[in-house]
């Protein structure tokens, strides 16, 4: 659905050169939420910004459904732009509009009729459950609200993607989970793809089923969070799944991480680990979460003896449960 | 002693002329200033137009503009005023310079008023495919129509006070009464009954643009 390729943005600042992205690819399936992480700085804005070009790319191509957008003349790259929706971080609202005002512009310029675009700002409002606040402006709104009619207004011209830039960094915890599952719904519901830069962990956890790292304009890491978190050198799954705390090390023990993913074998892995390699497997820290919609756990084995268990190590890498030995 | 039964048609003559300079002088600024405005905001860097060489030279002209006293732009335009009245006495002849004088103040106060419009809406007219023009028009004036309407407040209580002084080289008014009757016939009271309606002028239009300002802010 989007493939960026090689996309780099060299911003000129008083004579200096600033990097704001170095040869980024990415690409986000359809009907799948992407989540951007990284931290201020680290070029996630820019590469929103690029998506729809409100920023010219400095070199590279950004594809949207096969199509390069990233040298169109301007009437082609209008058409382009509607064809993704953006939200912002401080929403952007227009003050001087109502709310049903401020869902209806991008109907509005695009031409489409008084009464048809009425019918279709109800729908949208209905949509993110804001119909009763049509005629209230945005100074009367909470920023829960306001995102959402963001969100609705990105919406309006039915767009096959929603780029989302921090949507809910700007709001409370409670508000940002409300937000994160109407952009979850629409994405069901719509088939909506998403595109979403944040630098909190958790809206990924929440919503993303795929996630990039960024940091100094370079994708760090990427792939399908399934993945990424049962790969324990993974930096992502470290965020994602922090590792257990555990008892300090003993010489005389063996200290190993498992994650263990629905991916992992079936059945009772440790207890057959205990029978048939004979070791007083002691499970001593663990944490479980729901990590793109999956239930994803990561437990410290304690084995005594400070080596060998080869075998048994083995046993658990065929298990899928990645045994990582931890050294202190 | 001052005779007040044959000043009152001299004092209301003078008013509505004053009220007629300074409202035909509002329409032209407006009409001249306005795009200016825009143009001054939109074509600076890194805004909607960004055209800084055209920028600069717009700059340049308005600030030569602003900076002329209007007493020497008074005189200066003396020529123009000419070619498009016909005269240079009266009322009607002093929009010229009056207009002339406004329209770069009154730029600078729209291209004040749209800098505070947050880039962000601009982005997010775009990003749902506005032209240039779509932002402008529908986005970026009635997002800074408060502060338009703000600075129109101040420009035509400068346009009153600009009036006074057209009327003393002949543009009549309550400036050219002023300097008649108060200061040339030694009659201060009728100065200062000509100060007294000034004040009020300035006080109701002011009053009147405050209010509207808020009226349609909705922030």
């Amino acid at each position: 659905m989007i493939e960026v390729r090689e996309l780099s943005k060299v911003y000129r600042r008083a004579g200096r050169e600033i990097r704001a992205l170095d040869g980024v690819d990415l690409t986000v399936r359809q009907g799948e939420v992407f989540g951007v992480v990284g931290q201020s700085g680290a070029g996630k804005s820019t590469l929103v910004r690029c998506v729809n070009l409100l920023e010219r790319p400095t070199g590279g191509t950004v594809r949207l459904d096969g199509q390069v957008v990233t040298d169109l003349p301007p009437a082609e790259l209008r058409r382009q732009r509607r064809r993704v929706g953006m939200v912002f971080q401080q929403f952007n609202l227009f003050d001087s509009r109502t709310v049903a005002g401020n869902v209806g512009y991008p109907l509005e310029i695009a031409g489409v009729g008084r009464r048809e675009r009425a019918r279709r700002v109800g729908d949208l409002l209905e949509l993110v459950g804001l119909d009763e606040r049509a005629r209230a402006f945005p100074a009367e709104l909470s920023g829960g609200q306001k995102q959402r009619v963001g969100i609705a207004r990105a919406l309006a011209a039915d767009p096959a993607v929603l780029l989302s830039d921090e949507a809910t960094s700007a709001l409370d915890p409670e508000t940002t989970t409300s937000i994160l599952r109407l952009l979850r719904d629409l994405n069901q519901r719509l088939g909506l793809t998403i595109l979403l830069i944040t630098h909190e962990m958790g809206v990924v956890k929440e919503i993303c089923d795929s996630v990039a790292l960024l940091r100094a304009g370079r994708v760090v890491e990427s792939g399908p969070i399934g993945e990424l978190v049962a790969r324990p050198d993974s930096v992502l799954a470290r965020d994602l799944l922090p590792a257990p705390p555990g008892r300090p090390a003993r010489e005389d023990r063996l200290v190993v991480d498992v994650t263990v993913t629905p991916a992992a074998a079936d059945g009772p892995v440790l207890a057959t680990l205990v029978r048939r390699f004979d070791v007083d497997v002691e499970v001593v820290g663990g944490s479980l979460e729901t990590v793109g919609g999956q239930r994803v756990g990561r437990l410290q084995l304690e084995l005594p003896g400070a080596g060998g268990h080869a075998e048994a190590l083995a046993y658990l890498e065929r298990a899928g449960l990645r045994p990582v030995v931890v050294t202190s | 002693m001052t005779d007040w039964t044959t000043l009152r048609p001299v004092l209301w003559e003078a008013t509505v002329e004053t009220l007629y300079m300074v409202a035909v002088s509002t329409v032209f600024t407006l009409l001249v200033g306005l795009p200016l405005g825009v143009l001054l905001y939109a074509t600076a860097r890194g805004r909607l137009l960004a055209a800084p060489a055209l920028h600069r030279v717009l700059g340049a002209v308005v600030n030569v503009g602003r900076s002329l006293p209007f007493i020497i732009l008074l005189v200066a335009v003396v020529p123009v005023t000419r070619a498009i009245v016909g005269t240079t006495i009266g009322a009607t002849a002093a929009v010229v310079p009056l207009t002339i004088g406004a329209i770069p103040f009154f730029a600078r106060l729209v291209e004040a008023g749209l800098r505070e419009v947050d880039r962000g809406k601009v982005d997010a007219a775009l990003a749902v495919g506005s032209t240039d023009w779509q932002v402008l028009s529908r986005v970026l004036v009635p997002e800074a129509l408060p502060a338009l309407v703000a600075g129109l407040t101040v420009t035509v209580v400068a346009l009153i006070s600009y009036s006074a002084m057209a009327g003393a080289v002949g543009g009549g008014g309550l400036g050219d009464l002023a300097i008649r009757y108060g200061y040339q016939r030694f009659q201060t009271d009728v100065t200062v009954v000509t100060v007294v309606l000034l004040v009020a002028i300035v006080q109701v239009l002011q009053f009147a643009g405050d209010a509207l300002a808020r009226r349609l802010s909705h922030r």
